[in-house]
């Protein structure tokens, strides 16, 4: 489903060259959940940018999602991809302020001009419901909490039923059970089908993941599966509870 | 569909910055509002002015004695009596540009009726002079021919007189008053003329037959002033030049002299305080314009300031699939209306203004449509320019980059 060869990306800083990615080439299944890593610096993030599309200067190499040349397309098109192919989730959440969840939500549909207002909001709501923040959905982001806005932005990324969700860090800003609550929607809808690329440098999220590609100075330099894999709905029941008893006394 | 969606998300957009819209908006109302009110005072008194004009007699010609020149000494007009009842004569008869002539003598005199007595200017003229100069009768009638002939004492007084002379609503026609001690029987009232441009007061006159005048208050030649009357507005230079052949003639003139009588028509005056109020209805409309560009440069700044501090948001619709036009329209679509619905609002507030300046200035007043719909299409255009250049910025944005800016 995504076909990465030879992808090279030099950026300028000043009069030095910063090789991002050096020559990287890489297959990812349909129905894959793959977990990136590697430290700073390695290319991981610039990589995702590149196969997310949302990057417009040019890479070297070539790169294929769902059989689509994507480096022959223009920025149009490219808008077209991410509106229709791909769900995007980041570190920063980045749902738009002062807009309620159901609107954050409905986002991608009013670039989408297929979608007519009443199945905007039909589809938004039920995405919103697929999270658990369906009596949410009037909420603005500053009513939320940071996993609840996470899940909002997950929503998001769902509406136009993508065929792969790519993932920047989702957990980075999120306490360990939001994190591991993402991790369970995250692996509901991959057991549902749904290509999942995620770039984490948390060794425990990345568990929870099937394939593990690990980046260091712009190339991959393992690619693995999981064993011992972790599952969201187990681990959550293992931490610890607080219980406000024992904090009182 | 997609433009409804566009429309959509402006306004949400919109919507949610509310304070900062009205700020933007503020430029704009202001520079339509003074535009509106602008164009408006200076229309109004454009119209105040035509209209005092027209109340002395649009198409009327008055030919003055000219300027005495003893020894290289040059007096003012008037200094020197050249003109005579021949001349006015001569008019009539040859000057077929002009429909009406009368000589005009005046005396200022002190008038007197019953225990009540007011200083007036007593005009000595023909019967066309009323419409020369578009006085009408109210009540009464003006002097005959035969009045004329026999230097009958009769008279027609203005509204001003009669109030000082016979109380605010009596009816003076009938009565006698005496001037320079002569008695007059009043014959008519005239109809309120109110102050001419020149803030003269046009009902304090007695008007009295030519020859009653002449012969029986000055016993002069000369006369003060000959009004005509020209055939059309448009007539009134050829009038004036044929007049002035005329007299040359008439006064035994050699053609290295100079004229001895000076001609002027309302039409002349009217001319230079036209001018005059255009070229203030355009200064104040340049002022006007100006606050209108500083309003457009203000939604400049503000759609600039807005690209910059929404870059991040930019950035989130192009990565859920915003193409770059779509923000692109966003951005144009946010400052039309911006600058729309201030122009809407800067046309009340202008209409506004101008109706309160003109109920409590006391400033004649007329709103044109044209003036509405011009600083409408300048606000609108205003809109559409400054919004572009910001709009263009931010569709032209990486999408990663817009993402990342802090």
């Amino acid at each position: 489903m995504i076909v990465v060869k030879n992808m090279a990306k030099t950026y300028k800083l000043g009069d030095m060259e910063v090789h991002a990615l050096r020559d990287v080439s890489l297959t990812i299944e349909k129905g894959s959940f793959v977990a990136i890593m590697g430290p700073s610096g390695s290319g991981k993030s610039t990589f995702m940018n590149i196969i997310g599309c949302l990057d417009y200067h040019p890479a070297k190499g070539e790169y294929y999602l769902d059989g689509v040349d994507v480096f022959k397309l223009n920025k149009d098109q490219l808008a077209e991809l991410r509106n229709k192919k791909i769900g995007f989730i980041f570190q920063s959440f980045n749902i738009l302020a002062r807009t309620s969840a159901i609107e954050n939500v409905e986002l991608p549909m009013l670039y989408n001009s297929g979608v007519d207002s009443k199945t905007r909001h039909e589809r938004a709501l039920a995405a919103l419901k697929s999270v658990g923040l369906a009596e949410r959905a009037d909420h603005m982001p500053n009513q939320l909490s940071g996993g609840q806005q996470q899940r909002v932005a997950i929503a998001r990324s769902l509406v136009n039923n993508p065929l792969v969700i790519m993932a920047d860090e989702p957990t980075g800003n999120l306490d360990t059970r939001s994190s591991y609550e993402i991790m369970e929607i995250f692996q509901d809808l991959n057991d549902k089908g749904i290509t999942i690329v995620m770039v984490t440098h948390e060794t425990d999220i990345a568990q929870f993941a099937r394939t593990n590609i690990l980046f260091r100075d712009g190339n991959i330099v393992s690619n693995v599966e999981v064993k011992e894999r972790k599952f969201a709905k187990e681990e959550i029941l293992k931490l610890p509870v607080l219980d406000e008893k024992e904090i009182l006394t | 569909m997609r433009i409804l969606n566009l429309l959509k998300i402006a306004y949400r957009s919109l919507s949610k910055n509310k304070l900062r819209v009205l700020l933007t908006m503020l430029g704009i109302i202001i520079g339509v509002a003074s535009v509106i009110a602008m164009l408006a005072i200076g229309q109004g008194s454009k119209q105040n002015i035509q209209a005092s004009m027209a109340s002395l007699g649009i198409n009327s010609v008055m030919i003055f004695p000219g300027s005495v020149n003893s020894g290289g000494v040059r007096m003012g007009a008037g200094s020197y009596s050249t003109l005579t009842q021949k001349d006015a004569e001569v008019i009539v008869a040859k000057c077929e540009y002009v429909t009406d002539v009368s000589p005009v003598v005046t005396k200022s005199s002190q008038v007197i009726a019953g225990d009540q007595n007011w200083h007036t200017n007593v005009v000595g003229a023909l019967n066309p002079y009323f419409s020369i100069r578009d006085l009408t009768i109210a009540i009464g009638n003006t002097f005959s021919t035969t009045d004329e002939h026999t230097a009958a004492k009769v008279c027609v007084i203005g509204q001003t007189v009669s109030t000082n002379l016979f109380g605010a609503d009596a009816n003076p026609v009938g009565k006698l008053i005496r001037i320079n001690s002569i008695p007059f029987k009043v014959v008519g009232l005239l109809v309120v003329k109110g102050q001419n441009t020149f803030g003269q007061d046009q009902d304090d006159i007695v008007v009295a037959p030519f020859s009653t005048v002449m012969k029986r208050m000055l016993s002069t030649m000369y006369l003060n002033a000959i009004l005509a009357s020209a055939t059309s507005e448009k007539d009134i230079a050829k009038a004036e030049d044929q007049i002035s052949v005329l007299l040359r003639i008439q006064h035994k003139l050699n053609p290295v002299d100079q004229d001895d009588f000076t001609i002027r028509s309302q039409a002349d005056i009217a001319n230079t305080f036209e001018s005059i109020s255009n070229v203030m209805t355009i200064l104040l409309a340049c002022i006007a314009g100006i606050s209108l560009l500083v309003g457009g440069i203000g939604i400049m700044n503000i759609m600039l300031v807005s690209v910059t501090e929404r870059t991040r948001e930019i950035g989130i619709r192009m990565a859920v699939g915003a193409k770059s036009r779509d923000v692109l329209f966003q951005f144009i679509i946010e400052s039309i209306f911006i600058s729309i619905l201030g122009g809407i609002i800067g046309i009340i507030l202008g209409i506004v203004i101008s109706l309160f300046v003109g109920r409590f200035g006391g400033w004649p007043i007329v709103i044109t449509p044209s003036s509405i719909l011009l600083s409408f299409a300048f606000s609108s255009a205003v809109g559409i320019f400054f919004g572009w250049y910001p709009a263009r910025k931010a569709a032209n944005l990486n999408p990663i980059d817009a993402l990342r800016y802090e």
